[in-house]
């Protein structure tokens, strides 16, 4: 490997730098063999069917490898034997907790390929539904990572009950909960009354409020600084080189968020800004998200003062049979999780020639052996915790 | 950051022996590429991570691409003048020419560092049965391992120098590529509870012993 020498060198590593996949442990008589735990794919931490093989010392992690395709059923070929439209309803199921955002991506690299434009109310709402999306996904990822820290469901039935309101607002909107199939190319498919504009704007209003309530409950707890706080460093120069984006990568103090670099959509007229963190470890995960969450609600509250009135679908655009001319493109946007892209590849046919998904689930693990070297294998269910896997997304 | 064909000029300067093609993109997107050859890949991946004007030090996408060999007809029209002295003949003469395949690699380069991208790079094998092997770039991008692990499950292309190639999607057992365009399913991979039509038949072909449901009506009879 090429990449730079990690830069923590003042968190004492018991074996040294990572060295790859054969980290040797001592044998002397105060040492005993390796032991060989196969985590998963049906073990409850692992947020669906995941694996981690790892290799024990003690209870201390000296080699940790992932296992994936379990879930995997080859959404891409799929995709590759139906008609562009025929797709969306399958991007629905990658990350079935975010939807919405995986909607506009896939949306964004058609429109790309086809050269089409979108309506401004379109704009407002694909921003509103991607920032109330990253919400809901963020204040669950804290949930379950509360549950990997032994809290047994109270933190994520609170995010559940918050998360009740907003899919119930999807589902009054698109018909469904979370298979919401909603974007289309060149607009959204149905147009939300001013009864569900005031009540999402209602439901954001709130939200800071139990943000307030759910903070106070977890933030200061003694427990989850003691097993957060420097657990699962992460590198910024080794988290840029393995492709880390989204919270995990700005966790580590990498300023990189694609809503304010390509200012996709109408991410351009908003305010926000952008939380970093400092030390890259598993708290700094959580406190992320909770920022995170804190901004978007700010977008949101100015996107629901400035959304016009208008069509939501640009009246040239074609409703089905796409047959964009061959070439390729590749949009990306930024996830809930990382950055999503969507790599679409035409020859001229009804149906697209390559169809790919870069998931950000996948790829954020790249690093997940490092992260958790030296830690113990409590700690490493937690560090997977904070990275923010959805299987559906890392086998396809 | 220069232009794509600006970046072509630079690399041939700085790698004269290395062949660097501009891959024009039609599309709607006009996403151009670089097409690198296999033997300098690596080299030139170094020096577009660490070259101070570029710093593409995050490569976010590697996917491949089949491209199966195809038949292509060329249609020659000439005209025939008639001796009689009539309007000319228009002969058509069709000949019909092999195009080889080959399995692509593709990489979506952006900069963290100075926030710009996509650069496209493209790495073709020379043929899709034996010569499969590219260069993995991996040592240069640590986020090329799990994605170059996919593309030789599911495309078969062999990345030389890659830290850990296994499949990642598929069993280590299979056999086949499932991503190429001319993979055919295996028509006994799991058991259909709802046997019918299509699969029917196909299980058929699998279970000789097992006879159909006339001939045991048959053999009862």
């Amino acid at each position: 490997m090429n990449s730079p020498a990690p830069a923590f060198a003042s968190v004492p590593s018991p074996f040294g730098a990572p060295s790859g996949p054969t980290v040797r442990a001592v044998h002397d008589q105060f040492h005993g063999d390796l032991l060989e735990v196969s985590m998963g794919p049906q073990h409850p931490s692992t947020h669906g069917v995941f694996r981690m093989i790892a290799s024990l010392d003690g209870e201390q992690i000296v080699k940790l490898k992932p296992v994936f395709g379990y879930l995997h059923r080859n959404h891409e070929k799929i995709a590759e034997n139906t008609s562009y439209l025929a797709s969306m309803p399958y991007t629905d199921r990658l990350d079935y907790l975010c939807s919405m955002s995986t909607n506009w991506a896939y949306a964004l690299a058609v429109e790309k390929l086809l050269g089409q434009s979108v309506p401004d109310r379109a704009q407002y709402l694909r921003v509103i539904l991607a920032e109330m999306t990253r919400i809901v996904n963020h204040s669950c990822l804290v949930g379950f990572l509360f549950n990997d820290l032994g809290t047994s469901f109270t933190p994520l039935l609170y995010a559940f009950r918050e998360r009740e309101k907003f899919i119930d607002l999807f589902e009054s909107l698109s018909g469904s909960r979370m298979m919401c199939n909603y974007q289309r190319f060149g607009g959204c498919r149905v147009d939300p009354t001013p009864e569900w504009l005031a009540a999402a704007r209602t439901l954001i209003e709130n939200f800071p409020r139990f943000l307030d309530e759910y903070e106070r409950l977890l933030t200061g707890n003694e427990i989850m600084l003691a097993r957060t706080q420097g657990i699962g460093r992460l590198d910024p120069a080794r988290a840029v080189n393995a492709g880390i984006t989204g919270p995990v990568l700005r966790a580590s103090g990498v300023d990189y968020d694609i809503r304010k670099v390509d200012a996709y959509g109408f991410y351009s007229r908003f305010d926000f800004r952008v939380p970093l963190g400092d030390h890259g470890d598993t708290y700094d995960r959580y406190m992320l998200r909770i920022l995170e969450m804190r901004e978007s609600v700010k977008i949101l509250s100015q996107a629901f003062r400035d959304i016009p009135a208008g069509p939501i679908m640009d009246p040239k655009a074609k409703q089905r049979g796409h047959r964009p001319k061959a070439g390729e493109a590749y949009a990306r946007i930024e996830g809930p999780k990382g950055e999503l892209g969507f790599y679409l590849l035409s020859d001229g046919g009804p149906n697209p020639y390559r169809y790919r998904v870069r998931p950000p689930s996948l790829i954020n693990l790249t690093l997940l052996e490092e992260m958790c070297l030296g830690h113990t294998i409590a700690d490493s269910v937690v560090i997977l915790g904070s990275i923010d896997i959805v299987l559906g997304e890392v086998d396809r | 950051m220069d232009t794509l064909e600006q970046l072509r000029d630079r690399l041939a300067t700085r790698f004269p022996e290395a062949q660097v093609v501009f891959v024009t993109n039609p599309g709607a997107s006009a996403e151009h590429s670089l097409l690198l050859d296999a033997a300098h890949a690596r080299d030139i991946a170094f020096f577009l991570r660490d070259d101070p004007a570029l710093r593409l030090d995050y490569c976010s996408n590697a996917t491949g691409i089949d491209w199966p060999e195809k038949e292509i007809t060329d249609v020659v029209k000439t005209s025939v003048p008639d001796p009689a002295g009539g309007p000319a003949k228009i002969v058509e003469t069709k000949s019909v020419r092999v195009q080889p395949g080959y399995l692509e690699a593709v990489y979506h380069l952006f900069s963290v560092a100075l926030k710009h991208g996509p650069v496209v790079i493209r790495l073709r094998t020379a043929n899709r049965s034996d010569a499969v092997t590219l260069p993995s770039l991996t040592p240069v991008w640590r986020s090329c391992d799990f994605q170059e692990r996919e593309i030789f499950d599911l495309f078969g292309i062999v990345f030389a120098g890659h830290p850990d190639l296994r499949r990642i999607l598929m069993w280590d057992e299979f056999k086949d590529h499932p991503m190429r365009k001319d993979y055919v399913e295996p028509a006994d991979y799991e058991w259909e509870p709802t046997a019918h039509d299509e699969v029917l038949d196909k299980a058929k072909a699998f279970r000789a012993s097992v006879p159909s449901v006339a001939a045991r009506k048959e053999t009862a009879s």
